[in-house]
């Protein structure tokens, strides 16, 4: 059985404007000890998707579907039980680690607080436990680095320290969002090889959440390529990084800048901006920007499958594949 | 071979700042830029390329005159900037300019995009009629890919890539000749950096500007840069044109960038990581190391090199590099073709 | 003009996918004070307090034109009467025989005016102020936060009852002594906002466009300051009023036969046990203008956090 089990997963928010469809029904499993990335632009709802089942979700926003960890329904939990979760079987990273770490306590109290809170340590015993987290993210002198405050860690290392609360109760899950985004080019090198490591190291399952395609070429097994709200293809790193079905896909890989290729022409840049959710295109809603649109794109595009895990939303479809299933017919706006 | 345009000579910034209590205060002393120089000509885009605390956007804040050099000179067109007062130096803002790197940050929220765009305009050019200034604006709007009837909303509005053309329509309406990008892409999704990058490019071309193109990521400038200067702590490690340096970087550290670039390739990512060697993270910079600044990560560092400041010297080809190995260190970079 | 660049601007990007659209019409953008004041509407508290000061600004404006009689009309027939619809004194009247919400209401065009003419005073002093210390910083910024240091340090009273001494009761000179003290609160704020609004980075971006300083206080740091400001000059309103009042209340306010709700209220307390309503209805319509505005602040507040702001 899969770790965690998402099903028809929908977020919708409440503006002032109208109502914004940020999820839009995402099916999708975590097995155990898998690295799953979640790839799209800002706005994509990948952040989202994952706050959503967190109990994360802004006030106005809305849930509807079901998230299964080891059976049990995220979504159904009161605040209380969602807590026992939280931070001991699924760890969530955020972003900018400056701005997550309280620029007012040591590392040592942050790190402690969460270990007291979980795992019912005594002081001793959860500064050690807190102390051996640092060293495994290869801080050096931990018992030493452990006493000082944010402000005295640089930004790799802090987000080190973010990795680390997050691996302090050995969650079952990992979620990662935008880890690297802020980091330098080196640091993020580092980082994922901390992470491929710590995998290795442990059987956690890590969810990593990002814009940046080649960010996780590297530690990712499966991918979900995600766009306005909808996974438009998924499948393995293999599959997705060579041999891309989706239009968008393609052109998130071509639009990367790289050192293997020998160009001076130009980028093969995605023209377009990502899009205003609350006024999608007619039909599928990368049509506007795709270079390979027909007349058939007014409508919207069948899920296709090839083998499990393997789909892509788009007529185009998947060499021996099979549509699994039809649009909804559900006209959005 | 025309006369470069933009001339900077050992230019430093120092910052100072005082640390200790009422008995104790000493002052210490955080050489962001330590000793830049460069030439640049018209037409021509050099990329400089750093992390964070290179000190990158500090130079280039130093060049334009938007922090105060310690020491070192600018020369603009044979003029040195450093020699004019506040005024004359404002005065020369029309012809020197930047991008900045937070795309909406640096636009006010309570201005329009139209007047935003404007208002070097109307600093510049008082007198100019209301519908003459509208109408440039609109065409600015154009040049960099904005539908011009979004004349009247508010940076908000926007999203990032978008509030980024407005940034460059800003820099660009006075038809500067020097323009900087201060990493114009890094906050920016993957996806709209290409599109920008492209942009800024094409820009270039058309309006024959020098442009300066700052990124922590070498495999960003690659597009758009002639030359490429690499800059760590302060101080520039190499200088050497594109395609050299790509495919035989001069510096350890220039080396150790390109290893860390991701690219989308699972093989060629795995292939890189096994190859990458540079770990820990940049010292202090109230704890610069002696004589070469990079010698404590650098695998090929000898006696020499813990001592001995190395300058940055001119090789054969015409590419620069400050370090005591260049000769007989081979750092090319053997890329396998990609699946 | 450049006319090169002229010829340049006319030609499109290549990845520009509405190249062939060109929309005419413009469209209207939102700006961030029209979102505040949709949240503004929202907040209940707030809407009720704004609509009930407005009815009340109607009342305290139109309602003694519409009324039979004057603020200094006696009449004897009716001395200190309990409010009754059969005498037409609805609010009752005093000992003198004055109508009780004539006065009211007229007091409240005086306690009202006070509170938004020495409000405006501070805010137009206050403000300049404040935000040429914050923006030259340095030796400036030092020597015009310690005169603000000094003058805070004078006895309010003293220098009110000095002025008063000095220059008799005139109703502009409560105006002055109000708005002279007021404003320094307000440059102190505004010059913390100016010194967190000048290290912005389109603030950094004007200079790099080399709009000179004025411009920059004028169309950078002031708008976004006003946000601040405002809240600040709804707390100010009724904190001025009720120094007014206050003042009326020691006798060193407005001058008879001119009233305010202090004034009122100074009245009213003397002749609490026999004619209770002298004191009710004007505290009671001081209590609630400052209820009301301090809502609105509250609101004000709330609806231009940018924390809220997507």
């Amino acid at each position: 059985m899969a770790l965690l089990s998402v099903s028809n997963l929908e977020v919708e928010f409440k503006t002032a404007e109208g109502v914004v469809k940020a999820v839009n029904g995402m099916t999708f499993d975590v097995h155990e000890g898998e690295t799953l990335a979640i790839v799209g632009e800002s706005g994509a709802g990948k952040s989202q998707l994952v706050l959503s089942f967190m109990g994360l979700l802004a006030e106005n926003g809305r849930v509807a579907g079901t998230a299964l960890f080891h059976g049990n329904d995220l979504l159904q939990m009161k605040p209380k039980e969602l807590n026992k979760i939280r931070g001991r079987h699924i760890a969530m990273i955020f972003q900018d680690p400056m701005t997550s770490l309280n620029p007012f306590l040591t590392i040592e109290k942050q790190m402690m607080e969460v270990v007291m809170h979980h795992q019912g340590l005594s002081r001793d015993e959860a500064r050690s436990h807190a102390v051996e987290m640092l060293r495994a993210v290869r801080i050096p002198d931990p018992e030493e680095r452990i006493k000082q405050y944010p402000h005295e860690y640089s930004g790799g290392m802090r987000q080190r320290v973010m990795i680390a609360i997050g691996l302090l109760c050995e969650p079952e899950l990992l979620i990662a969002d935008e880890p690297s985004t802020a980091l330098d080019v080196t640091i993020q090198a580092q980082i994922s090889e901390l992470v491929s490591e710590l995998r290795k190291e442990t059987k956690m399952s890590l969810v990593l959440i990002t814009h940046d395609l080649s960010a996780v070429a590297e530690i990712a097994d499966r991918i979900i390529v995600m766009y306005a709200g909808e996974a438009i293809e998924t499948g393995t790193v293999d599959e997705i990084f060579y041999s891309p079905q989706h239009p968008y896909t393609r052109g998130l890989i071509a639009s990367v800048p790289r050192l293997d290729r020998v160009s001076d022409d130009e980028l093969q840049a995605i023209p377009g901006n990502p899009p205003n959710l609350l006024a999608l295109p007619e039909g599928c809603s990368f049509r506007d920007r795709c270079s390979e649109a027909t007349e058939q794109c007014y409508q919207r595009p069948p899920l296709w499958r090839a083998g499990s895990g393997r789909t892509s939303r788009c007529f185009q479809g998947i060499e021996g594949g099979e549509i699994v299933a039809e649009p909804t017919g559900e006209g959005e706006e | 071979m025309s006369k470069p345009v933009l001339r900077v000579q050992d230019l430093a910034v120092t910052f100072t700042s005082f640390t200790g209590g009422w008995l104790q205060r000493h002052e210490r002393q955080l050489r962001a830029v330590d000793g830049i120089s460069f030439e640049l000509h018209a037409g021509e885009t050099l990329g400089i390329v750093g992390e964070s605390g290179s000190g990158k956007s500090t130079l280039a804040r130093g060049i334009l005159g938007l922090i105060k050099p310690g020491r070192g000179r600018v020369m603009w067109n044979g003029e040195e900037l450093n020699c004019l007062n506040e005024e004359e130096l404002r005065q020369k803002r029309k012809e020197l300019q930047i991008v900045f790197q937070d795309p909406v940050a640096s636009l006010n929220p309570r201005m329009t995009a139209g007047d935003i765009i404007s208002e070097p305009l109307w600093t510049f050019y008082p007198n100019m009629e209301r519908l003459q200034v509208e109408e440039r604006t609109r065409g600015m709007m154009k040049v960099v890919g904005l539908l011009p009837n979004q004349i009247n909303r508010y940076p908000h509005e926007f999203s990032g890539g978008q509030c980024q053309r407005i940034g460059i329509a800003r820099s660009l309406v006075l038809n500067p000749k020097l323009l900087i990008c201060d990493e114009p892409v890094s906050a920016l999704d993957v996806s709209i950096q290409a599109q920008i990058i492209n942009l800024l490019k094409d820009l270039q071309k058309k309006l024959g500007l020098a442009l300066i193109f700052i990124a922590h990521d070498l495999s960003v400038v690659r597009h758009i840069s002639d030359r490429v200067m690499v800059m760590y702590m302060g101080q520039a490690m190499e200088v050497s044109n594109k395609t050299n340096l790509y495919r035989r970087p001069l510096h350890p550290y220039t080396n150790a960038l390109m290893k860390s670039v991701a690219v989308p390739d699972p093989k060629l990512a795995a292939a890189m990581r096994k190859e990458s060697w540079l770990t820990g993270d940049m010292p202090s910079p109230y704890q610069r190391p002696k004589g070469c600044i990079f010698h404590d990560r650098c695998p090929f560092k000898v006696k020499r090199c813990e001592a001995d400041v190395p300058a940055l010297r001119r090789m054969e080809d015409g590419d620069w590099v400050a370090c005591h190995r260049a000769e007989e260190l081979d750092l090319s970079i053997e890329v396998p073709a990609s699946g | 003009m450049n006319s090169e660049a002229e010829t340049k601007t006319n030609e499109l990007p290549i990845d520009d996918p509405f190249a062939e659209l060109l929309i005419e019409k413009d469209v209207r953008g939102r700006s961030l004070w029209v979102d505040a004041w949709q949240r503004l509407l929202k907040n209940k508290a707030a809407l009720v307090s704004i609509v009930i000061m407005l009815v009340m600004l109607l009342l305290i404006v139109f309602g003694p034109m519409l009324l039979p009689w004057e603020g200094d009309f006696t009449d004897w027939d009716n001395t200190s009467s309990p409010p009754s619809l059969k005498t037409g004194h609805w609010f009752g009247t005093d000992p003198v025989g004055r109508d009780i919400l004539v006065r009211t209401l007229e007091g409240g065009r005086i306690s009202l005016l006070v509170g938004l003419v020495a409000t405006l005073v501070s805010l137009l002093i206050g403000v300049s102020y404040g935000a040429v210390a914050g923006y030259y910083g340095g030796m400036t910024d030092r020597v015009m936060m310690r005169v603000v240091d000094i003058i805070y340090a004078l006895p309010f009273m003293f220098f009110v009852i000095l002025l008063m001494v000095v220059f008799g009761r005139h109703i502009v000179l409560i105006f002055v002594a109000i708005g002279a003290v007021n404003w320094l609160d307000m440059a102190r704020i505004v010059r913390g906002q100016t010194l967190s609004l000048k290290n912005t980075e389109f603030v950094e971006a004007a200079r790099a466009c080399g709009v000179d300083h004025h411009a920059i206080i004028r169309r950078h740091i002031i708008p976004n300051l006003l946000g601040v400001v405002m809240v600040y000059v709804t707390l100010t309103i009724p904190q001025v009023i009720l120094v007014e009042s206050f003042l009326s209340f020691l006798g060193l306010g407005v001058q008879e036969p001119m009233s305010s709700w202090g004034a009122l209220v100074n009245d009213g307390a003397q002749d609490m046990e026999s004619a209770p309503w002298t004191l009710v209805f004007p505290a009671a319509f001081l209590t609630v203008t400052l209820y009301c505005f301090n809502y609105i602040g509250d609101g004000m507040r709330d609806a231009l956090d940018p924390k809220d702001h997507l």
